[in-house]
């Protein structure tokens, strides 16, 4: 399968400076793209248009040539940055997890997950195993693309590292398609196939950020 | 090297509620040793919400009302506690918060920078130094960027010209270039004797900027070394924490030790780090004291045996 | 032995915050019981009694026709806090309906609620609920009414707020790109967000509801002369205060103080237990 994105352009209001100028990205399975740069330049953006949380002003984001389906379970899913304002802290950690399917305990064991935590509220897990929660729930067979957004920016080197190489298995296993976004260069060479920096792809004169 | 501010044994403690009105006492931080010399920077290096800032906080004195706080700490060999710090705030030690919120959103930024000691001229030489264009002290934080605010918040640290600066994580959403660019300036400060606690999750920041790196793990320092142990290879650093994160960094092996940090209340006895330790034995369960090694402090029961 | 650098001293905050409630509840709820069940018998018309001092009889004294003045306060304030209940449950039902519209719908929904909510809020709330009452005929009927319709401003903005915030939120937009429905999602997710929020802002209208009522009643716009109503006491005090009859004002008015004084003690009691930041202080 392949998510592509076409001379996409964004901003956020009329009068706001453009973020996103003509930007074209394609992601097949079973690659993982990471999109490097400091911040300000638009990455999140970017996220957020291919896994269909923004439309693009102009251009298009396309899923096998045809559009990202508006109804239903995306197979575009996207993981962000803080996984605790990504669940709703009202709910207890099962209700999240289970939200969509329903995981099994083999794929629960792969991820880190205890089932002791499952009768617990968001808060009183740490932002590494909530982001262990946040991952499972969107990795049910009908997901193919993973947009992750500094997925593991918050979280301490020797989480990091549990949490790239337990999502790297799935996705290999999967082919799973994924673009990661990061800041940091040697993360990104890590767990890559492919950098874009977006600095580079972002065709828009910057006279100061 | 002269001390500036030194931490011994420090405990905080914040009673809770537990179901309704059971309480009860939830450690954060124990038996937390650290000391900062005349200009240098020490990074506190721990992941996010396990407690760092807290440590600046009860320091500081600024913790609710429900903190209890026990241990020693001296400025400069004087023993201070919560209320004798005061004297000392705003003139030889400030703190730049985390959060731009601590900014007065209705007083002109220039009055907030000069407060109650400072005087119109060092304001106009630090805006300056800071690259705050004239006519931003007559502005109020609304109007001013984010960068600009945190501009702000360190122009208004340095009002009184402190020896010892208290930063918790003072670059938050940059990336580390912009951060180490934007850290210059404190690396400056330090040159010219100023001592700074610079609270960080960013390894690699810390690496780039600091002298000494505190690890700081489940509410504790494990090690307190110098930074060139810490780079390139984890060989020469004392505790098997530092050791195991160091390996982890993405630019080094990438492998992952098992288990995640304890909780504040679920700590296991003895050595913070023991349940995920490969040399865990008999010593790892009593009272394990800081001790020097190699020119580092650990606290660890086997620091000395390799 | 460690040294200590700061301590709490504190007394148990839930617990002493927990009792302030009760206390406040049993008053309020006191009053409202026995208001509603006495009868007219207990603040009757006897002329040999008139203005009679606070006394081991009659506590609060007794006005200018004999009638025992901590019965008719008692009455008085069960009748404000009756008025209170349906303005308030009317109020926050206008509030609940247009600040989720407003919010779900945007647009030009949105525009005609947030006029609204700025012409009812710019507009002096008192000669707003005089004029209304007055239209609708004054007595019970038109004060109720002029309360009702005049309470939902402050809190369907609070509301509107709400969905907003919790609609934008990224475990709302997550759950949509799991394929959940728009119902799904409100009932799971926005529903209960609001509700919390829902109760604390109904119990802080009380106070002001009563206040409203008992002022525009002073005025003489409100509930009728036969009425018991504090706002009739405190007017008909006003012609007797000069010739020393203090009571008459005194008590029905730290009565009225009191019930208002607890109603917002038990909404902002509320609000820091329900939110996680200030829950353990």
């Amino acid at each position: 399968m392949q998510l592509t994105g076409e001379n996409i352009n964004f901003k956020y209001t009329k009068k706001s400076p453009w973020i996103l100028k003509d930007i074209s990205i394609t992601i097949n399975s079973g690659e993982r793209v990471g999109v490097v740069g400091p911040s300000g330049y638009g990455k999140s953006t970017l996220a957020k248009i291919l896994a269909g949380y923004l439309k693009p002003l102009a251009g298009s984001v396309s899923l096998d040539g045809g559009d990202l389906p508006k109804k239903g379970y995306s197979p575009v899913q996207m993981i962000y940055q803080h996984p605790e304002f990504s669940v709703n802290p009202r709910l207890k950690m099962k209700d999240i997890l289970e939200e969509a399917w329903v995981p099994d305990d083999d794929l629960l064991g792969r991820m880190g997950i205890e089932k002791k935590w499952f009768t617990r509220w968001p808060s009183e897990l740490s932002g590494g195993e909530l982001q262990r929660f946040c991952i499972a729930r969107v990795l049910s067979p009908k997901t193919k693309f993973l947009i992750c957004d500094e997925i593991t920016t918050m979280l301490d080197a020797i989480t990091q590292a549990q949490i790239w190489n337990l999502l790297l298995d799935e996705a290999k296993k999967r082919e799973l398609g994924m673009m990661i976004i990061t800041h940091n260069k040697s993360l990104a060479e890590r767990v890559c196939t492919s950098i874009i920096e977006l600095p580079e792809l972002n065709h828009i004169e910057r006279a100061d950020v | 090297m002269e001390e500036l501010l030194k931490v011994k044994d420090l405990l905080v403690s914040f009673s809770m509620y537990k179901k309704g009105f059971h309480k009860y006492e939830l450690e954060v931080i124990h038996q937390l040793s650290l000391d900062i010399n005349k200009g240098e920077i020490v990074a506190v290096v721990g992941s996010s919400g396990s407690g760092k800032s807290i440590l600046a906080e009860a320091v500081l004195g600024l913790l609710p009302k429900n903190a209890t706080v026990t241990g020693e700490v001296t400025y400069k060999g004087n023993d201070i506690d919560e209320k004798s710090i005061r004297k000392y705030l705003g003139k030889d030690i400030a703190y730049i918060p985390q959060s731009v919120d601590h900014l007065d959103p209705v007083m002109k930024v220039g009055d907030q920078v000069i407060g109650v000691n400072g005087t119109k001229e060092r304001q106009e030489e630090l805006f300056e130094q800071y690259n705050l264009p004239k006519g931003t002290e007559e502005k109020y934080p609304f109007q001013c960027s984010g960068g600009m605010s945190r501009r702000i918040l360190v122009t208004s640290a340095l009002m009184g010209r402190p020896d010892l600066i208290i930063a918790d994580e003072p670059t938050p959403g940059l990336d580390l270039k912009m951060a180490l660019e934007a850290l210059k300036d404190f690396r400056e400060l330090a040159d010219n004797g100023t001592g700074i606690l610079l609270i960080t999750h960013d390894i690699d920041l810390a690496l780039g900027v600091a002298d000494r790196i505190a690890v700081f793990y489940a509410g504790s320092v494990l090690e307190l070394a110098p930074v060139e142990d810490f780079v390139h290879n984890s060989d020469k650093l004392r505790h098997p924490y530092s050791q195991s994160l160091i390996k982890a960094l993405p630019q080094n092996d990438f492998t992952p030790i098992r288990g995640t940090q304890p909780y504040a209340g679920d700590l296991p006895s003895g050595c913070l780090f023991s349940p995920r330790c490969w040399l865990r034995d008999d010593k790892c369960a009593g009272n394990i004291p800081m001790t020097e090694v190699r020119g580092g402090k650990v606290r660890c029961a086997h620091a000395a045996d390799g | 032995m460690h040294k200590i650098y700061k301590k709490t001293g504190l007394m148990n905050q839930r617990v002493v915050l927990l009792i302030t409630m009760i206390i406040a509840l049993i008053y309020l709820l006191g009053i409202f019981i026995w208001g509603c069940c006495l009868g007219e018998d207990s603040y009757a018309v006897n002329f040999d009694t008139k203005f009679l001092p606070p006394s081991g009889e009659h506590w609060f004294g007794t006005d200018n026709l004999g009638r025992d003045m901590f019965f008719r306060s008692v009455k008085g304030l069960s009748i404000s806090m009756v008025i209170g209940l349906i303005a308030v449950a009317i109020s926050s039902v206008i509030a609940i309906v247009m600040g989720i519209l407003s919010a779900v719908f945007g647009g030009w929904v949105d525009r005609v609620v947030n006029f609204a909510v700025d012409l009812c809020m710019g507009l002096p709330h008192l000669v707003l609920l005089i004029l209304i009452s007055f239209m609708m005929g004054k007595g019970v009927l038109g004060i109720t009414v002029a309360v009702a319709v005049t309470h939902w401003p402050s809190m369907t903005r609070m509301i509107r707020q709400e969905v907003l915030q919790v609609r934008s939120s990224q475990y709302v937009l997550a759950a949509y790109k799991m394929g959940k429905t728009r119902w799904q999602v409100a009932v799971k997710h926005i529903i209960p967000h609001i509700l919390p929020v829902y109760f604390i802002g109904v119990t802080l209208l009380f106070p002001h509801a009563i206040m409203h009522e008992s002022s525009v009643t002073f005025l003489g716009f409100g509930l009728p002369k036969e009425l018991p109503a504090i706002g009739v006491i405190l007017a008909e005090a006003m012609t007797h205060i000069v010739t020393g009859k203090w009571w008459l004002a005194v008590f029905p008015g730290l009565m009225l103080l009191i019930a208002v004084i607890f109603f917002d003690l038990i909404g902002e009691g509320l609000k820091h237990l329900l939110n996680p930041n200030t829950g353990n202080e």
